[in-house]
């Protein structure tokens, strides 16, 4: 009993300890994850980069992440970060911003990041990259690469990031090839590798020979592989996978965005902004072109330099809709709030958005 | 020498009492192994996930509105489980009394007193007792298993509201992301000061009402009689048909209005996820609480300090969301065997001739 | 033609984990046990499966692996719902709640890990025969031999066959044990077949697909092949119709597989002569030998 006793103290004192040391310098940064960190695509990257400011800032920061929190339910689990000691909290969902803005309103001392959304506050600030970029060079390898001229795309669901990663590609495609064809399939989901799999069966034997996709897993990649087709990876580079079909992938690269601005927040910098960053900035990476001819390769790598420098922006009008309407001034990008909002089809596209 | 299980002759009322507690003790022990076996102190990592949740106002305020939907539907899955009718799709019911139940401001924004917040509640509920209808109807009409077709019909309605959320009912302002326009006003719940809403006493009421009538009514009698001995409930007149489509109304209903208080509280929107999965998690709750409506108070509050202090555990121990979905896996199992004592209980014996078993 | 040929294997790819299921499943609930966490059974399959192929390199290795971990998680079941009496309601949904949980707690490591992938013939892959000649077989002994009526006789009054002098309990454990093997083995289909890699919750609701096909099938194995073809194929014609570039909306298609197992429940339950004395009459119900 005597010794039940003295294990309950030390516990005790540890826990008073416990509660002590958190107090300590460390700086406190927090993430808020719609899935769980092994969905190997999407949160995955997240997390890659919550590692690198772990690794690059050491033990002057600590960070702590929540997985799998719904939407529907995200208030808590933000506000729980805030009381928590969190000083800097990033929240990687759309479906956060009205959560995140809530609780921001409530602990003005702490300071909130937002994926995706497009709403701030003095002490909630936005995040996105432009994958879109990414998109065209795909796309101008796609039309370069296909000997049936389709492209099969599978996609998860109707937001504008992925509406205008749909019309980039065309739009690039097109620059190559001017009557590419692109069939699309929505899975309705972000992550389930059967029906990504399904999906992707299902567009080679219509008379696509390359696969794209806007989901999260190597389903779709690794059918293109079997079936001797090509395909583009998502997320982070794919190569394992398919080491015979993988062309390139776009690398979300959020690591450098997160340790810049924990460094804003730390020495006292930070300011409440919408961030949009892409190749320049380096958000978005390509993985290496592989499995193609060397001038294909080529050409990717000098577009990718020119929308890194600035020279092009896929976005660049004037841009015939779908519908037949013109949208942007000739030489000159569409403006932000356009792509940030996207729903419509470029000319070209064989497929319906909801409306 | 054999263990064997003995139904005692009438249910142990000290069991009755005891057995959540024993399950409970069980369950600590398990997560103190288990918290050790992760490197984390037994008694630190307990306390996160138990205690520091009741200790805080704020967090106990998140547990009231957490078990809300919880005990709503739960409630009427209960009085569903009683009469032996099996409605498993109230995710769906509660998806289509949101849907149903954000109509008006949805149409009219601008509509602003109180009676469309009646409005809404009220077509809430309507829309959820009758999309819970139909698997009734179905049953009753075709004999199609309800199981089946209230499950199924689950997925029917997330992708309907999918659908509407990114075509015909987005918000045009939202840089066409998947919302409607956020709800103002008289369009949300009014709250208790902080964020506990009046759906909480619209649960409590629930519990209330259903427990009055499955004690001291004829309905309740009838639903007890139905569950139990059909062939009894046939006997004295009662029609298993329509007691089949007065479950599925209550039940689908109290999922709808859940659904509507949700989407006026907490989201104060339509978006394409409204519920975190309350409509299955609350199966779990109607069978912890026993099938009773106090029960099921208590169940859904239990389950509730579960996801919370899955929670807490994931920010202040840093252990991951799986660990938290083991122990709470756990927890039911031991909640469940434990359940066991009170109808129950375990006897040694000797083999005895088998000629003498076949005697009986 | 060879259009055809593709959609028809990829149909057979997208049934086979849920007819897998399904029978295993099937086999429990004519044995009078209703378990519901084939979900749970299904995903430590898949993760099991996908770990010991990856780490023995034999794909066999990997599918045997599988079978084991859903025959493990059954039993979890069976002890607290035979030996202890538990609801099976409640306690299924336990069990799919602890396999999603531990699936991910094991699979953490193998996540962004290419594994092994099944040979396949003609893009089809030997589960795909397996699982026919398997429901065949389940058809066969549930309904033509000694065991299968014993089976049934359990599920249907557990009390008369007790009286028989059949081990009620005994019988439903295995019962419920070949349950999580199957729903193992179609986890590893997942896996290993479906696609060759791990990701959390990578059963995305088959589990419970499986288990509605069950009903759907009136407890029949034959009817079982038929739901999981029927619901295969109208999922998969749905991304056939998507491709084509009509324009109807997705989620339609999606809701469409639903939709159509509903319909054709209606259309089967309506006829009293093929359902009639097939649901087992103790599904769910307790057991406990009078002594």
């Amino acid at each position: 009993m005597k010794k039940f006793m003295m294990t309950v103290a030390t516990a005790a004192i540890a826990l008073g300890l416990g509660a002590t040391a958190s107090l300590a310098e460390k700086y406190k940064a927090c993430w808020v994850y719609v899935g769980p960190v092994g969905d190997g695509g999407y949160t995955f990257q997240h997390d890659v980069g919550r590692k690198q400011v772990e690794k690059e800032l050491g033990d002057k920061v600590e960070t702590v992440f929540v997985e799998s929190v719904a939407e529907a339910d995200a208030d808590r689990s933000i506000e729980r970060l805030a009381r928590d000691g969190c000083k800097l909290i990033f929240t990687t969902s759309f479906g956060f911003m009205e959560p995140t803005l809530k609780v921001a309103a409530k602990f003005p001392d702490v300071k909130f990041e937002h994926a995706t959304g497009y709403k701030t506050a003095p002490n909630v600030a936005t995040y996105n990259a432009k994958f879109h970029e990414g998109r065209y060079i795909l796309g101008q390898i796609a039309a370069k690469l296909s000997k049936t001229g389709t492209a099969g795309y599978i996609v998860s669901f109707p937001i504008p990031e992925v509406v205008s990663g749909i019309n980039s590609f065309m739009l690039g495609a097109q620059s190559v090839k001017p009557d590419f064809k692109v069939k699309i399939v929505w899975v309705n989901s972000w992550f389930d590798p059967g029906k990504e799999a399904d999906a992707a069966k299902v567009l080679l034997s219509q008379g696509a020979d390359i696969t794209v996709q806007h989901t999260d897993s190597t389903a779709a990649l690794q059918i293109a592989q079997e079936q001797g087709k090509l395909g583009f990876g998502q997320s982070s580079d794919m190569i394992k996978f398919a080491p015979k079909a993988q062309l390139t992938a776009i690398v979300d690269s959020w690591g450098p965005y997160y340790v810049e601005r924990v460094k804003a927040a730390m020495d006292g910098t930070w300011k409440s902004q919408q961030s949009w960053e892409g190749m320049k900035e380096g958000l978005v990476t390509m993985a290496p072109y592989t499995n193609m001819p060397e001038d294909v390769a080529k050409m990717a790598a000098a577009t990718q330099a020119d929308i890194t420098s600035g020279k092009l922006n896929p976005f660049t009008g004037p841009i015939t809709k779908q519908d037949g309407t013109v949208v942007g001034e000739a030489g000159k990008p569409l403006p932000d709030g356009d792509i940030l909002g996207m729903n419509w089809y470029v000319k070209g596209v064989d497929d319906k958005l909801p409306q | 020498m054999q263990l064997i299980l003995e139904k005692r002759s009438d249910r142990s009322a000290f069991f009755a009492l005891a057995s959540p507690f024993l399950a409970l003790l069980f369950t600590l022990i398990f997560g103190a192994v288990m918290f050790a076996l992760l490197g984390i102190n037994p008694l630190n990592g307990l306390y996160v996930y138990f205690i520091e949740p009741l200790t805080q106002v704020w967090s106990l305020e998140q547990l009231v509105v957490k078990a809300t939907p919880l005990v709503l539907i739960g409630v009427g899955l209960a009085v569903c489980y009683r009469a032996n009718v099996w409605n498993i799709g109230a995710e769906g019911q509660l998806t289509m009394g949101a849907i149903a139940g954000s109509i008006a401001p949805v149409l009219f924004p601008n509509w602003q007193d109180p009676s469309i917040l009646i409005v809404m509640l009220a077509a809430g509920t309507l829309g959820g007792a009758l999309f819970g209808l139909i698997p009734g109807l179905l049953r009753t009409r075709f004999n199609a298993n309800e199981i089946l077709t209230s499950l199924m019909l689950v997925y029917v309605a997330q992708l309907f509201l999918d659908w509407l959320v990114r075509g015909p009912w987005r918000d045009p302002k939202g840089y066409n992301f998947p919302v409607t326009k956020s709800f103002e006003g008289w369009q949300l719940l009014p709250t208790f000061g902080g964020t506990i809403h009046l759906g909480t006493l619209f649960a409590l009421l629930a519990c209330a009402a259903l427990a009055l009538l499955m004690e001291k009514t004829l309905k309740g009698f009838e639903i007890k009689v139905t569950g139990t001995a059909p062939r009894a409930g046939r006997f004295a007149g009662f029609s298993r048909d329509r007691m089949i489509l007065f479950c599925f109304l209550l039940s689908g209903g109290l999922a709808g209005l859940a659904g509507i208080c949700e989407v006026t509280s907490v989201i104060g929107k339509l978006q394409p996820q409204i519920s975190p999965g309350y409509g299955f998690a609350a199966i779990i709750v109607a069978f912890l609480g026993r099938l009773n409506p106090v029960g099921v108070l208590f169940a859904g509050l239990l389950l509730a300090l579960s996801y919370i202090g899955g929670e807490a555990a994931q920010v202040s121990l840093g252990i991951s969301d799986k660990i938290a979905k083991v122990f709470q896996g756990v927890l039911l199992f031991f909640i469940l065997s434990c359940d066991t004592l009170i109808l129950y209980r375990f006897k040694f014996i000797t083999r005895r001739v088998p000629a003498l078993a076949v005697a009986e | 033609m060879d259009q055809t040929l593709a959609v028809l294997v990829t149909i057979a790819t997208a049934a086979t984990p849920l007819l897998l299921t399904a029978i295993g499943e099937l086999v429990v609930e004519r044995s009078g046990v209703l378990n519901l966490g084939v979900e749970g059974m299904m995903v430590m399959g898949a993760v099991a499966g996908f770990a010991v192929a990856l780490v023995t390199g034999s794909t066999l290795l990997g599918i045997a692996a599988a079978m084991l971990a859903g025959i493990a998680m059954s039993l979890l079941f069976a002890v607290l719902t035979l030996t202890l009496v538990a609801n099976q309601v409640a306690s299924g949904l336990a069990l799919t709640l602890l396999g999603l949980g531990l699936s991910g707690l094991i699979g953490e490591t193998f996540v962004g890990q290419p594994g092994l992938k099944l040979p396949t013939v003609l893009g089809i892959d030997g589960l795909v025969p397996f699982s026919l000649l398997l429901t065949v077989t389940v058809s066969y002994v549930l309904f033509k031999t000694k065991v299968g009526l014993i089976i049934r006789a359990v599920g249907n009054n557990h009390h008369s066959a007790h009286a028989l002098g059949y081990r009620v309990i005994v019988l439903r454990y295995l019962c419920v044990m070949f349950g999580g093997a199957c729903a193992g083995l179609a986890g590893a289909y997942l896996s290993l077949a479906y696609t060759s890699q791990w990701i959390e919750n990578m059963s995305a609701g088959r589990g419970w697909i499986a288990l509605a096909l069950v009903v759907f099938a009136s407890w029949r194995p034959l009817r079982t092949l038929l739901g999981a073809y029927l619901f295969g194929a109208v999922s998969i014609l749905g991304f056939v119709v998507q491709a084509m570039g009509l324009g109807i909306p997705s989620q339609f298609l999606s809701a469409l597989p639903y939709l159509v197992t509903i319909a054709a429940l209606v259309i089967i339950s309506g006829n009293k002569r093929l359902t009639r004395a097939n649901t087992p009459a103790c599904l769910a119900q307790s057991f406990v030998p009078d002594r």
